[in-house]
């Protein structure tokens, strides 16, 4: 790919913002491994983290090569700072119980579906392949956290109580996932990448219209908050990034 | 001895057809559809791979055996790229591979999603779904209820 200074400048953190998203994300589903509430449970969070994982390292191995500095997938996995990773606050938050993580699944697998169907139009076609692989693999994550979700809201009273909580306490992440900076605005304006705030009203539809089949109320909208994008990230994620780069980090360049 | 003629792109293919996959030991990586382009160059060798799922395990693998084949085979230079340009689908399975799959007691895809699977076993469709994620990324867990197996299926991957 021959590029304009501007168009690198501008592709690099965009690369960052959707690789760290799936990186973040399947790290924390990755915590579930020997946890899950059940057998068959295990082995679709450790798959769906795979998934994750396995796209965040193709978008950060591209994001290297438009760098150009010679970093690969690994040195801008392991060895970037906190201020420098740019998913949202969504993905970061902690585990915490299998109804928090399956509403968190939903609420952005949601969007990981509409956006990256869109992105495989982008006229790059190593990305646009890289944007469609991800999408055969996110439409079934998608339809596991759905299912899950139906359950958990119309099931007993508890797993009630534990999902509408999980949405009261994550829905002010989610307004993030639509929000753009100066380096997707060109990226958009040069038609190379979809406008991911046209995804908004789709995806309140769609997500708002589960959540009713799930009997589960859809949170105020007035209060939310953003940054990770930024890389004004909440505490967690120092946390979740020393226990993730911490064996890079002892034993650099080592190989098993 | 080092061959000094350059070997043609059918006979790398040929060569590249004694690798299989790690995971699914019966396919060959031509067969599978994951070696999508052989360049060919002076003294050096490029082999294109796509992978099936962005997380497969079995790339690497995949990768490093590519590359000691063809070393084995007198190639001096080897250099293996992974490209996602035209994604991998379960379409590009051939025949014979599918037969393979079932045979090994994996079902091969099902054309839609709509379709029964049918359990590799018996040939039954009578079976049903237990969890769309499998053993390793590219399966699902299947149950057959007139031989009361659980199986897998190599899971459907198209757009």
């Amino acid at each position: 790919m021959t590029l304009s200074g501007r168009h690198r400048e501008a592709l690099f953190p965009y690369l960052l913002r959707l690789a760290d998203d799936r990186l973040i994300l399947g790290h924390r589903l990755s915590e579930w491994c020997g946890h899950a509430p059940i057998l068959e449970e295990d082995i679709a969070l450790a798959n769906i983290a795979l998934d994750c994982l396995g796209q965040a390292s193709a978008l950060l191995r591209l994001a290297g090569e438009i760098e150009g500095e010679g970093r690969s997938e690994d040195d801008l996995a392991y060895f970037r700072e906190a201020v420098e990773f740019r998913n949202c606050l969504l993905v970061e938050q902690p585990r915490g119980d299998f109804a928090f993580t399956m509403v968190r699944q939903f609420l952005y697998d949601s969007f990981a579906e509409l956006h990256y169907g869109r992105l495989r139009s982008c006229p790059d076609a190593e990305l646009a392949g890289i944007a469609a692989k991800a999408h055969q693999e996110n439409r079934y994550h998608l339809r596991h956290s759905s299912q899950w979700l139906l359950r958990l809201g119309d099931g007993t009273e508890e797993s009630n109580q534990r999902a509408q909580g999980a949405l009261q306490e994550l829905w002010r992440f989610t307004g993030e996932l639509f929000q753009t900076d100066r380096h997707e605005h060109h990226l958009i304006a040069i038609g190379f990448v979809p406008d991911r705030r046209e995804l908004r009203p789709e995806w309140d539809s769609r997500v708002k219209g589960l959540l009713a089949q799930a009997t589960l109320t859809v949170p105020d909208e007035s209060h939310q908050v953003a940054g990770g994008a930024m890389g004004n990230h909440s505490e967690h994620l120092g946390h979740l990034l020393a226990e993730m780069q911490i064996l890079a980090r002892s034993f650099p360049e080592a190989e098993w | 001895m080092v061959k000094s003629r350059q070997p043609s792109k059918e006979q790398v293919k040929e060569w590249l057809s004694e690798v299989t996959d790690p995971e699914i030991p019966v396919l060959n990586i031509v067969e599978m559809g994951i070696v999508r382009e052989i360049h060919l160059r002076e003294d050096e060798i490029r082999v294109d791979i796509t992978p099936t799922y962005s997380g497969c395990p079995a790339m690497e693998a995949i990768e490093k055996a590519i590359g000691d084949r063809l070393r084995g085979r007198g190639i001096k230079q080897v250099e293996v790229r992974r490209v996602h340009a035209t994604p991998w689908t379960t379409d590009w399975l051939t025949a014979e591979a599918r037969e393979k799959l079932r045979s090994y007691g994996i079902a091969p895809p099902t054309p839609g999603d709509s379709e029964q699977t049918q359990c590799p076993f018996c040939g039954s469709s009578e079976t049903e779904l237990r969890s769309f994620f499998g053993s390793t990324a590219c399966k699902s867990l299947h149950f057959c209820r007139s031989c009361r197996q659980p199986f897998e299926e190599f899971k459907r991957m198209a757009d």
